[in-house]
């Protein structure tokens, strides 16, 4: 009997679902009062999560949502699944344990800045590299909201906050390229001011067997108010983001009249307009090729002198297939027990010699 | 000159040599020999620090000690009467541990210039050779140079002939203490299935060793150790490693769940994960974590997922695991940590033993946080004490510290082990799935998590259950719902609560014995943990010259056993030796209020029976403030 099997015995036997929509998204919301600030980041990516999860087809008591600590810690709470506000940082490595002996569920991690790139930063690149089959959403704000304010590791340098008066001297991580050295294996990001696209990356999350790791741009109101403008806001949005999608050239713009070109391994952004390239120019963005992902990741800080700014990517930057950890685990149990049979605790108690006492 | 031969009561032998002579494996096959043949036994290895320290040198040595008799072993012993030393590091490094008169196998390959110096003798002249060892027993034998003699026509490389001395040593110790080969041979066949080569020229040497003993004159005497009266019934040799390691599988096979364990390496903890990960064949889960906290969260995870989640460490470990074993207490789910301790603070001496963390175990957490506290007294015993720590978590839906040391991890002994049918079963109901949960169907019927049985203990609710959904976590909850709360009553209700269920595990718990002695006696020796065989074996003396003291040994620190006050107020004196500055002796105070004062030892090793003897006397009729 395998262990699977073992757990299931105490669980209630379950029907097939028939494609339909089993939930709406009121079935996942509980009964606990919201309590994050008015206005804040937290609220809507609260509802895009409660609107997917009828579309993902996983029965409610097999989800589980587990956080660190944070503003977005108390994300589960919120949510009618089975859920745990564990300690700070700490929220991967729980879920590592849980999908390992445990891997009939859908695992999600809701964690933020500080929780992952701070204080449990080694848990972090450590899942990323087992490839855990969990989905870890990084509500990034660039700030310390709980604590009331102090800069976070994706604060920018310069940053003037409770406990950098003068300005940071810190330089941030970039998460997605930090995912990318972790040989993460599904890099996504998007953002809190557009539900579409994040319901879809929410899915995509789902979706990919091995540990998705979505970063959600996330505006808190009140220590950090306008971080990410520039790719929210309706105005520039269009010129400061750009959405990806496989198989498709890089566009950007308000009428989609720029495009990225790669000369060699230089990125450079090109007009359409002016007769000089057409889209067959175009970077075609390939979820699968690492090293253009990585380049991707890397439209983050700003230009050097005498280049341009490339705009912030969007969508899903890298995907591919990779044996998750959890399943190994289980695999490795099985060819054991294969190979030995399985395990006789008589045989085990006895050990290899013994002697008798009359 | 004839061999006179001689019955001994009990004998203690410690093999030592270079880290690399082999000496751990000849100690075991001793061991092993000497247990078929039924004598009681004792052991303890010491290895280096250092994992390659230099050879010849004395941070290099490894030693075995083994005590065996015709009488009750419990410790491997004070003094040894026979000391192997390998080289002139090994002598320098253990001569201290010989009993005056005792007898030295020395290796004089092992003693020649450089390895004078290697050991740092800062004379010229061999300690074999001055009379600094006069008043021991020294029997040179060029060990090194008859096994090359031996294996002169062996087609083996020059390492591999040095490397079979130790079997030189090992048969000479047979014939002396009148021991069959046949079980080593079995053995070596076996282990060089592969290289017969290897297997015939260490069986050669093997038995050079015993005809030398034979031939040669320069040994007087052989000895018998006749079989001891141990319990009738099939034994095994077994350490408290791999007890620990039997005792978590027996309790994930008796309570019908998976076993998760998440460790990271540590000294001397980590041979319960080497042990566990061979298991996998039991549906053992072994993760090797990337640090002590992820260890530690990986056991929660899996625990809330239904497994019985194990972690493991020592000392230093366990303060890095404090955290989340805070939230372990409050989520109320079933957790064992094992903490395998050595000598502290933070590093401390990692190869050396001492029960210095029990007051970390008690309240070595942020706020109110009160766990189980379950401790082994011997090798064996770490099988019972480990089970009935998986126990009390699943049963009681908290989590258990269980306190072992360096010195039980190591050390071995006879056991008679059980059969699976004799194990008790471990009782767990996980809550079953309900169909018409939520406000819709009538607030009355909401699933709460936080509802407690008579013993104060909540139901395990796993995921995968339908209509249980619920949310935990390290904040302060509400009583009975869970929901997060501030409430000020409640907090206090909650924080009384988390501890009257832990209080309410007494009830569970065997009564407190009397290990020997008599209740309402003069003095009363109180231990826990690994102390047990130096104090058994004082107290045994001791009664036997007709004093008034009695012996009490506590497995289960956490709660007390609810007759522990009763009892220890009988006595008139309580002394309670520990290897520490003083930890239970403590907690007897300030929870018992008994009037009880320490013997205290911190040096890294266990209590010899003698000195022990000496301090209880000494502690007897002194004052105690
Ligand atoms: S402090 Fe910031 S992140 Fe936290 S709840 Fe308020 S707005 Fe949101």
């Amino acid at each position: 009997m395998t262990i699977e099997t073992k757990i299931s015995e105490h669980l209630k036997q379950k029907e097939n679902g028939n494609g339909e929509e089993k939930y709406s998204s009121k079935d996942f919301s509980s009964d606990q009062d919201v309590r994050w600030c008015p206005g804040c980041g937290d609220y809507t990516i609260l509802k895009q999560v409660q609107k997917t999860m009828p579309k993902i087809g996983v029965d409610k008591e097999d989800i589980v949502f587990i956080s660190g600590i944070g503003c977005a810690a108390r994300f589960p709470y919120y949510m009618d699944t089975f859920g745990m506000h564990s300690i700070h940082g700490r929220a991967p490595a729980i879920s590592t344990g849980l999908k390992v002996s445990r891997p009939d569920l859908s695992v999600w991690i809701i964690t933020g800045d500080g929780d992952s790139l701070s204080i449990g930063a080694n848990h972090f690149v450590q899942l990323l590299r087992r490839n855990v089959d969990v989905n870890l959403l990084l509500f990034n704000n660039q700030i310390y909201g709980l604590t009331k304010g102090q800069y976070s590791p994706t604060s920018p340098e310069g940053s003037t906050t409770k406990s950098t008066p003068f300005g940071s001297i810190d330089h941030p991580f970039n998460p997605l390229s930090l995912s990318m050295g972790a040989d993460g294996t599904f890099v996504a990001r998007t953002m809190d001011r557009d539900p579409r696209h994040m319901q879809q990356m929410l899915q995509r999350s789902h979706q990919h067997k091995g540990t998705s790791m979505l970063e959600i741009y996330q505006n808190c109101i009140v220590f950090n108010d306008g971080a990410f403008e520039l790719f929210t806001d309706r105005k520039t949005r269009p010129r400061e983001a750009i959405y990806l999608e496989d198989g498709q050239p890089l566009l950007f713009g308000k009428d989609n009249e720029k495009g990225i070109r790669l000369d060699g391994l230089k990125p450079e952004v090109v007009s359409l307009e002016d007769g000089g390239y057409s889209k067959e120019d175009l970077w075609t963005h390939d979820e699968g090729d690492k090293t253009k992902a990585y380049l991707l990741s890397q439209f983050f800080d700003a230009p050097a002198p005498g280049e341009t700014q490339m705009p912030r990517p969007f969508g899903v930057l890298y995907a591919v297939e990779r044996p998750c950890y959890d399943e190994e685990v289980s695999n490795q149990i099985d060819a054991a027990v294969e190979q030995k049979g399985q395990g006789e605790l008589d045989d085990l108690l006895q050990g290899p010699e013994t002697w008798e006492i009359k | 000159m004839s061999v006179q031969n001689k019955v001994q009561e009990e004998v203690t032998i410690r093999f030592a040599g270079d880290s690399g002579d082999g000496m751990q494996l000849t100690g075991s096959l001793f061991t092993n020999t000497t247990a078929l043949e039924g004598n009681d036994l004792r052991t303890l290895p010491e290895f280096p620090a250092e994992i390659r320290a230099p050879a010849g040198t004395v941070p290099g040595v490894s030693s075995f000690q083994l005590h065996f008799g015709s009488k009750e072993i419990l410790t491997p012993g004070d003094k040894c009467d026979v000391l192997v030393v390998m080289n002139a590091a090994a002598l320098k490094a253990n001569l201290s541990l010989l009993g005056s008169g005792g007898i030295i196998i020395a290796n004089t390959s092992g003693f020649d210039k450089r390895n004078l110096n290697l050991a740092k003798y800062e004379t010229e002249v061999s300690p074999l050779e001055d009379d600094s060892l006069a008043d021991y027993n020294v029997l040179e034998v060029d060990i090194t140079k008859i096994t090359k003699e031996s294996l002169s026509d062996s087609p083996l490389g020059y390492k591999e002939v040095e490397r079979c001395k130790n079997m030189f040593v090992l048969g000479l110790l047979y014939w002396m203490y009148n021991r069959p080969l046949q079980s080593t041979i079995t053995f070596l066949k076996k282990k060089f299935k592969d290289k017969q080569g290897i297997a015939n020229a260490n069986i050669k040497v093997l038995k050079e060793g015993y005809h030398y003993g034979e031939t040669t004159e320069v040994f007087s005497s052989r000895y018998t150790v006749k079989e001891a009266s141990l319990k009738p019934g099939t034994y095994r040799n077994i350490t408290g490693t791999d007890a620990t390691v039997l005792g978590l599988v027996s309790a994930a096979h008796q309570s019908r769940l998976p076993l998760f364990f998440g460790s990271y390496p540590i000294t001397p903890a980590s041979d319960i994960l080497h042990g566990l990960s061979k298991q996998k064949h039991f549906g053992v889960y072994t993760f090797q974590a990337e640090d002590e906290i992820a260890a530690v969260s990986s056991a929660i995870g899996a625990a809330f997922g239904g497994s019985l989640g194990v972690t493991s460490s020592s000392g230093p470990g366990i303060a890095l695991k404090g955290e989340a074993i805070g939230l372990a207490v409050m989520l109320e789910l079933p957790l064992v940590i094992l903490n395998i301790q050595r000598a502290g603070p933070s590093t401390g001496m990692p190869t050396k033993t001492e029960q210095a963390d029990l007051m970390q175990a008690m309240y070595g957490r942020n706020g109110e946080s009160p766990i189980a506290i379950v401790a082994p007294r011997s090798p064996a015993d770490c099988f019972e004490s480990v089970f009935e720590a998986c126990r009390i978590a699943l049963e009681h839906m908290i989590p258990v510290m269980y306190l072992s040391d360096g010195y039980l991890a190591n050390g071995s002994e006879p056991w008679k082990f059980p059969e699976t049918k004799d194990l008790p079963e471990i009782e767990v109901k996980f809550e079953p799935a309900r169909t018409n949960n939520g406000p819709e169907n009538g607030e009355t019927d909401k699933f709460l998590p936080y509802v407690r049985d008579k013993r104060f203990v909540r139901s395990w609710s796993i995921p995968g259950t339908g209509g249980l959904e619920h949310r935990v976590g390290g904040l302060e909850k509400e009583d009975e719902t869970g929901d997060i709360s501030y409430d000020p009553d409640n907090h206090e209700k909650m924080v009384k609560m988390r501890e009257a269920k832990r209080d309410k595990i007494a009830g569970f718990i065997p009564l407190q014995e009397i290990d020997n002695g008599v209740e309402n006696g003069e003095t009363v020796i109180v231990g826990w943990g690994s102390t047990y065989g130096s104090i058994r074996t004082a107290v045994h003396e001791l009664r036997q010259e007709g004093m008034d003291v009695s012996h009490i040994h506590i497995r289960y620190l956490s709660p007390f056993p609810r007759n522990l006050e009763k009892l220890l107020k009988g006595y008139d004196t309580v002394l309670v030796p520990e290897i520490n500055n003083g930890q239970l002796v403590r907690l007897l105070r300030s929870e018992l209020m008994i009037r009880a004062k320490g013997i205290n030892k911190i040096k890294g090793r266990p209590f010899g029976v003698e000195e022990l003897k000496k301090e209880i006397k000494n502690g007897i009729g002194s004052s105690v403030a």
